[in-house]
């Protein structure tokens, strides 16, 4: 274990701001592109769904 | 090898369901594996001797700046069936993958000035290494626009092969740049040299994580090229009989 307390964990030995900064954006583009592949996923479908129903009536 | 027709996996409509029930286990496996490799790299993995904490940069680092070189060269390697062999799923595949590959080069350029900064003074310089990481960031937004910018999805297929086949010798320039040239880079083990323990934690904490990054590349790929098949097959009868595509509300 290499910390006291979750002060210094956060604190990461004064870098917080490298650390959290790398890790953070990180994290943010992954989640970003998990938004993006669901959206596009939930657009091919109700473009078909469209199509679809476009040439029934 | 014998009593599988791998070409019934070629096609689009075999390799949809397929692609579909494999995704969900590479994303366990990557959500597994990113839980054990962050609680090796900042709970198992000691202090470095000369950098302080900032080093545990290194184990996202490092598996983000691999994965966007092999997603590289996988990508490529797709096109290249595809172009050769006509195969449009082939095709279909290098598309998939080349969004996740600039993703994980943004990731590996981002994480490495993170890292520069506190570490060397600076968040950028213009040697080998991070000149041809930023140019494999480059190759793979310069395929997705080019992709983008033609309508028929062949020639499409056929411009952006072109790409990814003549980008593809940047990636061995990449990976030796820390030979060749005299960079700011470190090499890869400079920082592991204090004591075995060390050394194998720290090992420990950079592969899982590596592996996680990967198993996930290969999630958000499966599940991008099933939304690909989607798009480009949408006038095939087999995409038109699917259940999520047959189901009466919209909002789904």
């Amino acid at each position: 274990m290499n910390w006291g307390s979750w002060s210094a964990f956060w604190d990461m030995g004064g870098r917080a701001f490298y650390v959290w900064g790398a890790y953070g954006v990180t994290a943010v583009c992954i989640v970003l592109e998990i938004a993006a592949l669901r959206a596009r996923r939930r657009k091919a479908r109700l473009d078909l769904k469209r199509r679809i129903a476009a040439e029934k009536s | 090898m014998a009593g599988i027709n791998w070409f019934k996996y070629s096609s689009p409509q075999t390799f949809y369901p397929l692609a579909g029930k494999m995704a969900p286990w590479f994303y366990a496996a990557a959500v597994v594996l990113a839980v054990t490799g962050l609680y090796i790299s900042f709970f198992v993995a000691p202090t470095d001797a000369t950098q302080g904490e900032v080093y545990r940069v290194i184990f996202i680092h490092v598996g983000a700046a691999w994965m966007s070189m092999f997603i590289y060269v996988v990508m490529a390697f797709w096109a290249a069936i595809g172009l050769s062999f006509n195969a449009r799923l082939s095709s279909m595949m290098a598309s998939a993958l080349a969004p996740t590959g600039a993703l994980m080069a943004f990731i590996a350029l981002w994480t490495g000035s993170f890292w520069g900064k506190p570490t060397w003074g600076t968040w950028w310089v213009w040697d080998a290494r991070l000149t041809s990481e930023l140019i494999l960031l480059f190759l793979y937004i310069g395929f997705l626009s080019l992709q983008a910018a033609i309508e028929d999805p062949r020639r499409a297929d056929r411009a952006g092969a072109v790409i990814a086949l003549v980008g593809v010798i940047n990636v061995p320039i990449i990976y030796f740049s820390v030979q060749w040239w005299s960079t700011l880079h470190q090499g890869a083990s400079v920082s592991m040299t204090a004591n075995q323990h060390m050394a194998a934690t720290m090992l420990w904490g950079m592969l899982i994580m590596a592996l996680a990054f990967w198993m996930y590349s290969i999630a958000a790929a499966l599940t991008r090229v099933r939304s690909i098949i989607l798009e480009r097959e949408r006038n095939a009868d087999w995409v038109r009989a699917l259940p999520e595509v047959q189901s009466r509300e919209l909002q789904t």
